[in-house]
């Protein structure tokens, strides 16, 4: 066995130097929130690293629903989980339509309509929340959970579009030219042809606008409010009305509610990783 | 029918572009999903938004109010500061994260943890662990030293550096994994050939990472200070934009007057921030649209 000569041992301290700091700069908030959803009140709230008794209770309270700000826990969670998919999937339909139109039909003024979509993706959420807020009103969906999920297509469409299209730019000409060479009709080309081999973008631009729609806060907080039509994060934020709020039940819900998301992600991250990163930034 | 047909023939054919192909017909009716939806969710609230900002008087009423002005600076300090030091930190932590090491490939995994789970429990986290008398800082700061912490989020200058603190621990691993990969696409042998030639690791970053990651660089930072003006939760879920709404930003003013009733208010104050945003929208656009 080689001994480790002195300059690697000094690289290996400068790489540990680097990394415990930031690992613990990554983990502190999670492992609070953590300790908080194991711990009882008095250890919650008596500063320990560690509970004395580590506890599921809280997950008991929160389950069955035993606090006041709690009793729609259940309705909230499946909002969340409807109103992520309802986006998801409508996001997925309208962006695919129009990245298909734009790349691979080459309507009259796609590229136009790219262009706004793309201004649109540029607007800072929290400045088109105000018109968005009103406009809502003015439609009449308000607490109606329409106006998130259409809020949300709105917000993730430019991007979706803008990555599929990115993408269905670089299926060669040749395919579409052949199969309608061989008879296929436009929407056979986009049905046998044009989804299969978009796939892995597909699967990429759906859980992007699933997580999207899962973790907003802002549009939701506007948009809806009777307490059995928020969805999780709006209530969890209901929570800080009161002085006395139960934070140890508080931060069990937001564990629970982290968790689906946390668990997408990592089990998408190779599509995440190649469909998304690579087009969010072109350089 | 056939008859006009077969007379359409005869005349000198209409230009080609007014007669539509089925693909292209298609086309529009698969466009048409999309373009509803900006109509009735972009184009009819910018629009409406922009005609409610348009009494001079609402930016006279703004000008006087002091939270304006204050939430303006903060904007200013939050984008300048948050976005800089995110951004270097993230350029020094892709070149860390390419490191080919087991352990690093497992931290990598957990550091991307921030942008993977949502910013409400972890922001609420942060929120309780500086409250002055529960929250586990002061707590330790007590057992320590025998005296009680400061009131953290009780001082604005406190408050707001820790808002830009959330800030950057939520977006951080985004941009150090766009940076990472702008890095590992840099040909390795350009690093041997300066390893042989003695080059130093300050010299190695000066003449062959930044030259390549330059343009990266600035597209990254330009993008981030777009997300990071719209960026609404890390001050609203950790101060409220208080104490006495003294750590409000742009995105959460809008937000502040919306929930007042003062809605012209809330858009003049957005058109405001419109001579910033603009120019990088124009600039981002310009890169994107290639």
């Amino acid at each position: 066995m080689k001994l480790p000569t002195l300059r690697e041992i000094g690289t290996e301290t400068k790489l540990l130097l680097i990394g415990i700091p930031v690992f613990i700069w990554t983990m502190v908030p999670i492992y609070h929130m953590f300790l908080f959803a194991i711990s009882p009140k008095e250890d919650a709230f008596s500063g320990k690293l560690w509970p004395a008794h580590p506890t599921l209770n809280n997950f008991y309270i929160v389950f069955h629903q035993q606090h006041y700000f709690l009793r729609d826990f259940w309705i909230q969670f499946l909002n969340s989980v409807v109103i992520a998919l309802s986006a998801g999937a409508l996001t997925l339909m309208i962006a695919t339509a129009a990245a298909f139109s734009i790349s691979r039909l080459r309507v009259p003024g796609g590229r136009w309509v790219m262009n706004l979509a793309l201004l649109t993706y540029f607007i800072p959420a929290a400045f088109l929340a105000v018109p968005m807020y009103r406009t809502m009103g003015t439609y009449g969906l308000l607490n109606n959970h329409w106006s998130l999920i259409l809020a949300m297509v709105t917000i993730a469409s430019p991007y979706a579009i803008w990555v599929l299209k990115q993408a269905s730019d670089k299926l060669p000409v040749e395919l579409d030219e052949a199969a309608t060479m061989d008879g296929a009709t436009t929407l056979q080309l986009f049905r046998l042809v044009y989804l299969p081999l978009m796939m892995p973008s597909l699967v990429a631009i759906g859980t992007y606008a699933i997580l999207l729609a899962w973790n907003e806060y802002l549009y939701a907080f506007l948009l809806l409010s009777k307490d059995t039509e928020i969805t999780l994060p709006v209530a969890l934020g209901n929570f800080l009305a009161a002085d006395d709020s139960p934070w140890e039940l508080l931060m069990t819900t937001g564990f629970i509610y982290a968790l689906p998301p946390a668990a997408i992600y990592y089990a998408f991250k190779r599509y995440m990783v190649g469909g998304l990163t690579a087009g969010a930034v072109k350089s | 029918m056939a008859i006009t047909l077969s007379a359409d023939q005869e005349v000198p054919a209409p230009p080609l572009s007014s007669r539509l192909t089925t693909p292209q017909v298609w086309g529009i009716v698969l466009l048409a999903p999309y373009a509803l939806v900006f109509l009735a969710f972009v184009v009819y609230p910018v629009g409406y938004g922009l005609w409610l900002a348009r009494h001079p008087a609402s930016y006279v009423a703004l000008w006087h109010d002091p939270i304006f002005a204050r939430a303006a600076v903060n904007t200013l300090i939050f984008l300048v500061i948050g976005i800089n030091v995110k951004m270097a930190i993230a350029l020094f932590l892709s070149g860390f994260f390419a490191q080919q090491r087991t352990w690093i490939k497992w931290l990598s995994v957990l550091f991307i943890l921030p942008w993977a789970v949502p910013s409400i429990p972890t922001i609420l986290s942060v929120r309780f662990m500086f409250n002055p008398e529960w929250g586990v800082v002061n707590q330790l700061i007590f057992k320590f030293t025998g005296e009680d912490g400061p009131n953290w989020l009780n001082d604005p200058t406190v408050a707001l550096t820790m808002a830009i603190g959330v800030h950057i621990w939520k977006s951080l691993p985004f941009w150090t994994l766009i940076l990472m990969t702008g890095r590992l696409a840099i040909p390795l042998d350009l690093y041997e050939a300066a390893e042989v030639d003695g080059a130093s690791w300050s010299q190695k970053f000066r003449f062959i990472t930044w030259p390549s990651m330059q343009v990266l660089y600035v597209t990254c930072t330009l993008l981030s200070m777009i997300w990071t003006l719209g960026d609404f939760n890390s001050v609203y879920l950790l101060t409220g934009g208080g104490p006495a709404d003294l750590t409000h930003v742009l995105a959460t003013l809008g937000i502040r007057y919306l929930r007042l009733d003062q809605l012209s208010l809330a858009m003049a104050s957005i058109v405001c921030a419109m001579p910033f945003v603009l120019p990088l929208i124009y600039f981002m656009m310009k890169r994107l649209s290639r």
